[in-house]
This record gives structure tokens, sequence and C-alpha cells, in this order.
């Protein structure tokens, strides 16, 4: 169960500049749990306290925003691509 | 005077350099330019800002730029109507329109920010600039870039509606449509822009660019003779608009421009896109972003970057939120045609559907001064009103064919 997740600019400095990474995970959280044991300090810059995505990051899995696909317990298949974008603005 | 101190993090408070960035490194939060006010101390007076021409760069010193602008010293300084006709239909003493629908040089509150951000890209040394855009924005971007001889590349979802395709792709700029809402082009743009080194207006330069939004609120406090409103009305997209209006109060408050007139600030939104309204209505600051479904194309956000921070300001202020149907944006739009001559694109419906139903249900009190900020002009959303507006009877060019009309109408010779 291996997916894609493309780094944005202000992580890859954890990543060795790395913009894309290959992760296992089932789910979105077992996938954060992997990259933060894989990239030591990723975790606590996609979630709060008690393990919730911050507020200001979006994750998506194939261009769906895991938001509405469940959050942490969204599942994950062989081959997804995932992108991590901070939260920005535009229109009014 | 450069009074600007740094950017700093909403949410944990870092603070870093000036320089083109927009998330806080730490916590993803938004950086947000933050100021050393005290230096203004007896210099910016209300008579030096009357002294200077009537554009938005007449308070440039609350703006984040060095010096002069370089980029649409022009912009800004639209009309604060007292809109008298309005007043009567709607049951309210004292309303006014802030009308940004005739903003130079693109008709829209846009060229406001987009002033800041080019000026501030090319302090920056940029010679591309872009954006993601629900319309406005592109327009702005491509003209105000194209009067600088700045390249750009402006991303839209590819379903807008044709005057905002046709006003932006008019001035020679890159014009690029995804297929998906803007949401979609969000999310793409803040990956080109970490790959291509351009200044992308609302990511990477957005700090900045969100500044230009005070100017609104500078000028209709200038413009109600040094004064704010008790009540003001905005649109609400990403929620941007509201967090600066209040910004700009509170700091005309601290530069002892103004006296603290308790504002309350609302904001609007189309029940098709609504997550900011639903949330304050709900008692909660958790905004659900959700699938956005409005003729409000402009304010089609459904996950708005500042939502937390529009509901706080909201709640806060005093203020509330409304939202409407896409049928009471279309009648609203004919309403404020009708009773004051201003033909306001769909937002502009959606802030006077809003303000309608918040005096209706008594949240919006009917003996204070309101303001309603109108934000793009109706000639760029034609569409939405395409087959509400009065067609015209056609004649020959007979006076015999036009004495009958006129009687059919009642009118006395």
């Amino acid at each position: 169960m291996s997916v894609t997740v493309r780094i944005p600019t202000p992580l890859r400095k954890l990543t060795a500049g790395a913009d894309e990474v290959s992760i296992e995970g089932a789910n979105v959280g077992a996938m954060i749990d992997n990259l933060e044991a894989a990239h030591p300090g990723l975790k606590e810059r996609l979630c709060d306290d008690t393990g919730e995505i911050r507020r200001f990051v979006n994750i998506y899995v194939n261009d769906e925003d895991v938001r509405f696909m469940g959050g942490r317990n969204a599942e994950l298949k062989d081959g997804d691509e995932l992108s991590i974008v901070p939260a920005i603005a535009g229109g009014i | 005077m450069n009074i600007v101190r740094a950017l700093k993090c909403r949410e944990c408070g870092q603070e870093y350099d000036i320089e083109p960035t927009h998330v806080c490194e730490f916590c993803f939060g938004p950086l947000e330019v933050v100021y050393d006010y005290e230096k203004l101390d007896g210099y910016f007076t209300r008579e030096l800002i009357e002294s200077r021409p009537q554009t938005m760069w007449r308070y440039k010193e609350l703006l984040p730029i060095n010096g002069d602008p370089t980029v649409g010293a022009q912009n800004g300084f639209t009309p604060l109507v007292r809109a008298k006709n309005l007043e009567k239909v709607l049951g309210v003493k004292e309303l006014y329109i802030k009308n940004d629908s005739v903003c130079y040089p693109t008709l829209s509150f846009k060229d406001r920010v987009v002033s800041v951000a080019l000026s501030k890209a090319v302090e920056f040394g940029f010679t591309t600039v872009a954006c993601a855009s629900t319309g406005n924005l592109a327009g702005s971007v491509a003209a105000n870039a194209a009067a600088a001889g700045l390249e750009s590349y402006v991303f839209i979802p590819h379903d807008l509606e044709q005057g905002k395709i046709l006003g932006a792709g008019v001035f020679g700029t890159n014009i690029i449509g995804i297929k998906g809402k803007y949401d979609d082009v969000n999310r793409l743009c803040s990956e080109v822009a970490g790959k291509y080194g351009w200044a992308f207006v609302n990511v990477n330069v957005r700090p900045f660019y969100a500044e230009g939004s005070k100017s609104l609120g500078y000028e209709v406090m200038e413009q109600l003779g040094w004064k704010a409103p008790k009540h003001i009305v905005v649109p609400m997209a990403s929620g941007s608009l509201c967090t600066k209006v209040d910004k700009s109060i509170k700091e005309f408050i601290k530069l002892g421009l103004i006296e603290d007139n308790q504002t309350a600030v609302y904001g609007a939104q189309a029940t098709g896109c609504s997550p900011i309204a639903k949330s304050v209505k709900d008692g909660t600051d958790m905004i659900h972003p959700v699938h956005a479904d409005t003729i409000a194309k402009s304010l089609a956000i459904g996950n708005p970057a500042d939502g937390y921070y529009a509901n706080r300001v909201i709640n806060e202020s005093g203020g509330w939120a409304e939202d409407i149907s896409d049928d009471e944006v279309v009648a609203a739009m004919k309403l404020l045609a009708e009773t004051e001559g201003i033909f306001a694109e769909t937002a502009g419906g959606v802030t006077l559907g809003c303000a309608k139903k918040m005096i209706e249900s008594g949240k919006l009190p009917r003996d204070e001064s309101i303001v309603l900020c109108i934000t793009g002009n109706g000639l760029k959303t034609m569409e939405a009103v395409a087959d509400a507006v009065t067609k015209p009877r056609i004649i020959e060019a007979s006076l015999k064919e036009f004495d009958l009309l006129a009687e059919a109408d009642g009118v006395n010779v």
C-alpha cells in the first residue's frame, strides 16, 4: 500500500528538499505517522496536539479534500496521489 | 515613512523578515504584516491625508510597500453614496453604498489589493506575476501588469462568466482555464507557486496583497467625515475583506484619526456557498468546507482560508452573518440598480440581499448608520440577470408607432 505525497515548499527542509515522497499507509492518519517516522518533525507541522489535521493544512487525495472523506480516517489505496497544501486565500 | 515591522504568524506569533512568503514554517498559519504604529505619532494626520491626491495611496503609510507605488498609483478612492431611495425601501434611517463597482481600472475592489501586490512584487524583483482567481482578480492582475510592463499568468475556473474571461484576456495576459472549481484552481496555484519563481498575488505575496483591502475601510471612514459607521456589511468568499475592514477601523482608532464607534461587522454569503455564515449562525468557529454551488461565482470559495478569522471578527464586533438564495441575489441586484442606479455584480446582490434579510430579522438596527460594500461591477456577470431584466420593445422608427406605445403606457402628451 504505497502512496505518493507531494510536499509543499515550506516543508521541504524536512524532506531533504524532496518535493515528492513515497510512503505506506492504509489511511491518512497512518500515512502521517509513517511520514513522521521517515521525516521527523513533519507530523507536528500537519497535526495539532490532539492529532487532528491543523486548521490551515489541506490534504488532498487524488484531488479530493480529505475533510470530505473522513479526515484522518480517510482510506488510502495503492497508487493514490496526495497533496499537502497550505490554505491560501483569494476571492473576497 | 516606512513603519512595516515584519511578517507575523497569526497562529503562533513567529515573526519573519519581509519576504515573498505567506505561511508559517512552524504551524502553517497565515502570515500578516505588522507595523510600528507609534512611528506615525503626530505625523499621520487628517490634514496630511486630505492634502494628498484622491487615490487609495493617500494612506500609503498603512500599506506595506517602500515609498511610492510603482503599480496602480491611480487606483481606489471610489464614491460613498448616500442611498436615500434604498433607505425608504428598506425602512432604515442612514444607509450608504461604498461603490467599488467603479474602482479604477477594472471595476472591482481587487484593483486595491493588486496595486499593493504588484508594487511589492516589483520591489522584490519579480518580472512575472500570477494569481488564482474567481474572475475579478484575474482582470485586475492582467490590467495592472500590462500597465506596469510585467508578464502575467492568471488561473481561473474554466466556466466563469464571459465578461470576466474577456475582461482578463483583453489585456494580453496568459489566461489558463482550469477544469474545476475555484478551490481546485487555488490548490493548483499553490503548487505552481512552489515550483515557478513568480509573484503569485494570493499565494506568496498574499500578506501584502491582503493589506490593500484596508484602503476600502479607510476611505469609508474619511468619506463619512472621519467617522466609522455603526454597521458595515461585506461580502465573504475567503473572509479576507471582512478581517481587513475590521483591521482598518482598529488602525484608525489606534492612530487617533477617529473615535471608536463600536462598529459591528456583518458578513454576507450565498446559500450555495456559505461555510462562514453557517459557522456564525451555528455558534461555532469550526468552518466546514463545502462544494460551492451558486451564481455568485466571485464568492464561490468552499474552503475559505480566512473563514476562522472572519468568524472571530464578526463575533467580537457584535455583528452577524447571513446567506441568501440565488433568486434573492438576482432580486437584490435589480433592487440596487432600480433604486440607486448602481449595477453591481452578483456579490453585490449577495451583500444587499443579506443586509435586507438582517434588517428584516432585526439583526441590523433600522436607526443607525449602515454601510454596504459593493465590490464588483454587474457588467461582468450579465448572465446572472439576463432573464430577469426588461427587454426592449421593438418598434419601427415611426412616431405613429411610438404614440401607440405611449398611449398604451398611459403617457400624456
